[in-house]
């Protein structure tokens, strides 16, 4: 179709990233990730080959862009054991964009990320790049979560079908309409299984006004913001714990080692226990964490402390790198940090989709670990 | 009959002497360039240190750093066709994409991809283009290339591809090496295609050292035949390391965790390694280094080699002690080997780890007279940080809440303390060679770790038992004697967000090498 849009921004508020960025990405996005999202190293590697290859990767702040501008939510589905085995493609994204404008009848202006904790902090990049689009700075929940409806997008009202599927073959799957966000995952995730167990989807577009007022602002600034302190931390000898508390408005709720790890799989998701012994500043106490494929809640002596959204994040107490909950293994030593979630997902309205209730523990009240209005 | 464990690393080349369960004798003597030399001199050493007749040993254990150094030093590296069967999948990361630039170009960044691999429950991926082979095949004859590697998405799960494909390649490149990805690796396309590269690459400098080591053996007149160590303190045959170099990458810290376990007859422990500059930390787990989950870094390049989850801190008896009472401050600077020039108990100018041990008392080498004007203050407190730094590597690396023993081996292990935390430290006769007694008892093992498709009938239990019949038959082709293979490890990990028909499997058995059942029954 012929390109007969209007830039809907100003080419000169672009920030274009570099190959340090990315790095810096790669560690930020995995800190985020809060134990699930998926490794973004692969992401990262593609990134840096479009980059190589001379395409750029912006990025472009929600209030430099037109009110009524299209922008469209990407992110990968599947499980990512099989990504490491059976390697994107590398254009499925594109491929999606490509879908959606067809579908449509309407050109994209710009690309969001549905989940800037883990893998899907790259997707929405190479998409945007080879498709010669920026990518907003913001994402749909600031952290990772396991479900695609539980984004800002889906959680303020926005339908996310039609939405455009797109494998590695080439095949391009559109789910036209879905009666609830609930229904759309569910569908998608039985298709992902036909397509080999992994795939790219992009969701409906929205305007540029409501992606500004629904979207977590500045995910990427923020993600690279603290990437970048952790490997300098690191450089340097400081502690990165402290670094990332710092940046992140966190609380160091706990240092301990593993003392017990109990895993099992429901329903496709891999559930788990993990109970601390710790030492430090934290000696004698013990503290649990519930998990499931991120880490949901955080119980010192019994007590709750920190429950979902807010992030609980688990880090190398040497090293200040992101522990995911696949790495977990007795013995480990480890800092476990609380950042309050973003007020878009601490509403009556994001709690019923992403507060403790909605991951099977209706018990326990979402306790905010900073009043509204204060949180990072 | 005796058997005789040879370590060959990239300073010393230690050799023990076994006869049954006894060490008869361990020397260290130095490595040199040619490798021959060194071996021999070890072996002449040894015999003549244990007095044994040398027609009647028995068998030859080697570990050896060579490969593992050669690819850290980017040295006798080949050049190789790398095949990757899989489009249109992983199109945008060809072969080697996250290499260092310098062994990329060593090994002649020949990256082809081609339409081929499976899915995750065995479906076709694609087609494999044999046509694409052919003419990748003409390139090779015309480039002169000697060496390829062949690479199939999901190929844990079906290898017939790769195998179609060598057979292919060998039909238009006779003598053309092929080295297969499934022979190597594990799930995780990236790390066990840049394996099998790695592999095809060392190929002639295998050759050429399996044969420094055959000579070696001839000079000294030892007849019987040799073996070498692999990453998890198993034995492969001479020739299986002339096809699969890159086995042998951390069979260093491999064997001196089983030597640890054999000198103290102990199955589940801890083992500090302490060299001159690091001590190297594990856990046993049934005798046998518990292995790394995570990918291991060679050189730069991400592997996912069964590795032994071993760490390093800089803590050894050459390290450097500075500062004052308040702020001391041990490693990671370290003298090294001239520890025994540099301390301070040898006559040398350098406060070491080494001088804190003897001023403690702990240890007796050396002229402890030569510390009488070091600051009591300053001892004690680089004792206690000593202590503390061995207490938290020996946490890190503890694998259960039940207490279990420390064994501290190597060389600088007077550093350790007697207690760690609530485990006590055991010091095993010979702790110096150790990792030589851990080669000289290496047994064969199998493995299998592929994703199993939970559909027409297979089952959970059938799936389990079909990996163990593969990796028993694995180790009896490998040289095991049948009857004394057992499992060490038996693991399932269903795949999270597919529903519950795939699973990965993953199963280790180890058995005794057939050369020296024979003998236990000969010697009876």
């Amino acid at each position: 179709m012929p390109d007969t849009r209007e830039l809907t921004y100003d080419p000169a508020d672009l920030w274009e990233l570099t190959l340090d960025d990315l790095e810096a990405l790669e560690v930020g996005a995995g800190i985020l990730g809060t134990g699930g999202g998926g490794n973004p190293y692969q992401g990262k590697l593609l990134t840096r080959e479009a980059m190589k290859a001379g395409h750029k990767m912006t990025i472009l702040a929600t209030d430099k862009i037109a009110d009524d501008a299209l922008c469209m939510s990407i992110g990968g589905i599947g499980a990512p054991v099989v990504g490491t085995e059976r390697i994107r493609e590398g254009r499925e994204g594109l491929r999606c964009l490509q879908g959606m404008e067809e579908l449509t009848g309407r050109k994209m202006d710009a690309i969001v990320c549905e989940e800037i904790g883990g893998a899907n902090s790259m997707n929405p990049l190479v998409a945007a790049a080879l498709g010669g689009l920026p990518v907003l700075d913001c994402d749909g929940m600031g952290r990772a979560f396991p479900e695609m409806q539980m984004t800002t997008f889906s959680i303020y009202g926005h339908s996310s079908t039609p939405s455009v599927m797109c494998d590695l073959h080439g095949n391009r799957v559109v789910f036209q309409h879905a009666v609830s966000e609930v229904f759309h995952e569910r569908m998608a995730r039985a298709c992902v299984v036909a397509q080999g167990g992994a795939a790219m989807l992009a969701t409906a577009p929205m305007p540029a006004s409501f992606v500004r007022q629904n979207a977590i602002p500045m995910s990427y600034t923020k993600a690279i913001r603290l990437g970048r302190a952790v490997l300098d931390a690191r450089r340097n000898g400081d502690d990165p714990v402290a670094t990332v508390c710092a940046l992140e408005g966190g609380r160091h709720v706990f240092t301990g080692k593993i003392t017990d790890l109990k895993r099992h799989l429901r329903g496709g998701f891999a559930v788990g226990d993990l109970e601390l012994g710790g030492f430090d500043g934290f000696q004698g106490q013990t503290a649990s964490i519930a998990i499931q494929n991120e880490f949901l809640i955080f119980r010192r002596e019994g007590e709750v402390e920190v429950t979902v959204p807010d992030l609980i994040i688990v880090l190398d107490v040497d090293t200040g790198y992101p522990i995911t909950t696949e790495m977990l293994r007795y013995g480990q030593r480890i800092a476990v940090l609380a950042v309050p979630c973003h007020d878009l997902l601490r509403s009556a309205r994001a709690l019923e989709v992403v507060g403790p209730a909605a991951f099977g523990y209706p018990e326990i009240p979402f306790t905010p670990l900073a009043p509204m209005g204060q949180a990072a | 009959m005796y058997r005789v464990g040879i370590d060959v690393g990239g300073t010393n080349t230690d050799a023990v002497v076994l006869k049954g369960n006894e060490v008869l004798a361990g020397i260290k003597a130095s490595t040199t360039e040619d490798v021959t030399s060194g071996v021999f001199e070890a072996l002449e050493q040894v015999i003549a240190a244990s007095g044994i007749d040398r027609a009647r040993i028995g068998a030859v254990m080697i570990g050896t750093t060579h490969f593992t150094n050669a690819v850290i030093e980017r040295r006798h590296l080949d050049p190789v066709a790398a095949i990757r069967l899989g489009l249109p999948s992983g199109a945008g990361l060809p072969p080697m994409v996250d290499w260092p630039e310098d062994i990329r170009e060593m090994v002649g960044d020949h990256g082809y991809q081609v339409k081929g691999g499976y899915e995750f429950d065995g479906r076709v991926l694609s087609p494999l283009d044999e046509g694409e082979i052919r003419r990748i095949a003409g390139e090779i004859r015309e480039k002169g290339i000697r060496a390829a590697s062949v690479t199939g998405v999901f190929s844990g799960v079906n290898d017939a591809m790769e195998l179609r494909t060598r057979e292919i390649l060998l039909e238009e490149c006779p003598g053309l090496s092929v080295v297969l990805s499934r022979d190597i690796g594990r799930h995780g396309l990236l790390a066990r295609e840049s394996a099998a590269i790695m592999n095809a690459s060392l190929l002639r400098l295998a050759d050429k050292t399996v044969q420094a080591f055959g000579h070696a053996l001839e000079q000294a007149g030892v007849k019987a035949p040799f073996f070498i160590t692999q990453n998890d303190g198993t034995l492969m045959a001479a020739d299986t390391v002339r096809a699969f170099p890159v086995l042998t990458f951390a069979s260093g810290p491999t064997n001196s965790m089983r030597g640890a376990a054999f000198l103290t007859g102990l199955k589940e422990a801890i083992v500090v390694d302490v060299g001159g500059t690091t001590s190297d930390v594990g856990a046993l787990s049934h005798g046998f280094p518990r292995q790394a989950s995570t990918s291991v870094d060679i050189g730069g390049v991400r592997t996912n080699f069964r590795m032994p989850d071993v760490f390093s801190i800089g803590l050894g008896g050459g390290s450097l002690v500075k500062g004052t009472p308040e702020s001391v401050v041990i490693g990671p600077q370290s003298v090294g080997y001239r520890v025994r020039q540099e301390a301070l108990v040898f006559g040398g100018q350098t406060l070491t780890a080494t001088d804190i041990a003897v001023a403690t008392g702990k240890a007796e080498i050396g002229d402890a007279a030569a510390l009488a004007s070091l600051d009591p203050e300053l001892v004690t407190a680089a004792a206690t940080q000593m202590t503390e730094m061995f207490e938290a590597c020996v946490e890190r690396a503890r694998i259960s809440a039940e207490p279990v023993p420390v064994i501290a081996v190597g060389g600088g292990s007077v550093l350790m303390p007697d207690q760690i935390g609530d485990l006590q430290v055991i010091r095993p006769e010979n702790f110096a060679v150790a990792n030589a007694v851990g080669a000289a008892i290496a047994q064969i093992s199998g493995e299998t770790d592929r994703i199993f498709s939970l559909t027409d009938g297979v089952t959970r239990d059938s799936a389990l038992a079909e990996a163990e019949a593969e990796a028993r038959a694995q180790a009896v082709a490998a040289g095991a004697v049948a009857e004394t293979i057992e499992v060490i490890e038996r693991e399932d990990m269903p795949l999270a967000y597919l529903p519950g028909n795939a699973t990965r499997i993953h199963v280790k058995v180890v058995g005794e090498m057939g050369a020296l059942a024979e003998m236990e029954v000969e010697n009876a």
